[in-house]
């Protein structure tokens, strides 16, 4: 008999817990990402991308936090494969269910939020680690890595802003139905709180997608 | 009412299969879906050609053996009904009707529109039944069972196991069919003893069968025939969760 890593609900246990994961990752990340349009300086957002980058306890959350995007990202892909498999010769004319809109572009939202990610991390996350050519900033006699001059950099430029708000929108559509969709997968289902769950699936969505799409715009035009 | 149908033919299993286009006309609007089929056939005997297969049975919607995908969607365009209780007045007048198979890969086709649902029948020799010994007929309330759970358990079996569900996901996942299965037991004090056990080899069934993964749509739910709800699901994931964990 199967074991839990390899029946398919097991593989949806990991899905939806690595998934719920990084929605918690993306408060964190937006927390940081807004203090620097909210503080007159860089050095809070220096700091606390200072903070992310040397703290132990972050430097092993980190690598649980790619262990979670490697892990969404694999079976997410094993799952689909396995799902094109099981209905090899496809309808002629299909999908027209009534069922929920996000949900029939998982995969594709996932692809394209993954090329966002290479990109991301080539500009920010690799620059500062690997390359360095990262300006340095001197707070109270240490140097820090200058990141809020990059970022700001960055968003200067009209097509990375645009850029980065599509791929936010398609954010928003995986969260849609993912956020919602991993507590079935958990079997947390009640007829009381499953609203209360799909309206804080949306409510999360729409905020923070909004807060990442308000920086790039807020640089831009006004700083 | 006047039909242009474009029909899914195929001789048998290894056949390549092929879309076929017929007229009918005449038809009322009281018609079933399935006696406009009969009308369709008889048209074809009469010209010696051979007519369509399609599955059906009881035709009074209990039995779940007629299983058309319609226009997109499996039992065609009304809700909670099988095809046999689909009537022609859902259509307009000369409309172009495109009537397909199940399409999954563990129900593969055996000719024209009728394909082969024993892997059901697989899953629900896995574990879906009592092996204890309950006795006889026992004495009323004797056995006190909780209303609510009583009334979910009814509304898990109410499930006909026609596969509309498989045929409707994306996914081609049979976990509606499965739920319904596995929730009707969990429900009832004589389907709670050997409940891990059934849910483990149910759903190693099902995934062993070729079934996809459920991937919470919906689809099945809006297109059961029986209305079965997706909180089955859930409630099979929690089955299956705390069997493996606990």
């Amino acid at each position: 008999m199967s074991n839990i890593l390899t029946s398919s609900i097991g593989k949806k246990l990991m899905m939806s817990l690595a998934g719920l994961f990084l929605v918690i990752f993306l408060i964190v990340h937006l927390a940081i990402n807004l203090s620097l349009i909210i503080a007159d300086t860089h050095e809070p957002f220096n700091k606390a991308a200072h903070f992310m980058g040397t703290n132990i306890v972050i430097k092993v959350m980190e690598i649980i936090l790619f262990g979670g995007f490697l892990l969404h990202m694999f079976y997410g892909v094993f799952l689909q494969i396995q799902n094109w498999m099981a209905r090899p010769k496809r309808y002629r004319k299909e999908n027209y269910s009534q069922t929920s809109f996000f949900s029939k572009f998982m995969i594709h939202t996932a692809a394209i939020i993954t090329v966002f990610l290479v990109i991301h991390l080539l500009d920010f996350y690799l620059k500062a680690k690997l390359f360095g050519e990262v300006p340095m900033a001197i707070y109270d006699g240490r140097e820090y890595h200058d990141l809020g001059t990059l970022v700001i950099n960055k968003f200067k430029i009209g097509s990375v802003v645009i850029f980065y708000i599509v791929c936010f929108m398609i954010l928003a559509f995986h969260l849609l139905h993912g956020f919602q969709s991993a507590f079935q997968s958990l079997g947390l289902e009640h007829k009381k709180y499953t609203p209360v769950i799909r309206a804080l699936g949306v409510i999360y969505t729409v905020f923070v997608t909004a807060g990442f799409m308000l920086i790039p715009v807020y640089i831009y035009f006004w700083m | 009412m006047d039909f242009t149908l474009k029909i899914w033919r195929q001789e048998n299993a290894s056949a390549k299969g092929r879309f076929e286009t017929y007229k009918v006309t005449g038809i009322s609007s009281d018609c079933s879906f399935l006696e406009m089929l009969d009308i369709l056939n008889q048209q074809l005997i009469d010209k010696f050609e051979i007519p369509v297969c399609f599955d059906h049975d009881c035709r009074e919607g209990i039995c779940g053996a007629c299983s058309l995908y319609i226009n997109g969607r499996p039992h065609g365009p009304d809700s909670a009904v099988t095809a046999c209780q689909l009537h022609m007045r859902k259509f307009k007048d000369g409309d172009t009707i495109i009537v397909e198979p199940w399409r999954a890969r563990p129900f593969p086709v055996i000719k024209d529109l009728v394909v082969d649902r024993s892997s059901f029948d697989r899953i629900i020799e896995a574990g879906g039944y009592v092996s204890i010994n309950t006795g006889g007929v026992p004495d009323a309330n004797t056995i006190p069972i909780p209303r609510a759970n009583a009334e979910t358990a009814m509304d898990a079996a109410a499930c006909i196991g026609c596969g509309a569900c498989v045929a409707a996901c994306k996914n081609a996942s049979a976990m509606l069919f499965v739920a319904a299965k596995v929730s009707q037991f969990a429900m009832l004090p004589q389907g709670r003893v050997e409940a891990k056990e059934r849910v483990m080899r149910m759903v190693a069934k099902m995934d062993e069968l070729g079934f996809g993964n459920c991937t919470n749509t919906g689809a099945c739910e809006a297109e059961c025939p029986k209305q079965i709800s997706l909180s089955h699901i859930a409630r099979l994931n929690r089955e299956y969760l705390s069997a493996r964990v606990l």
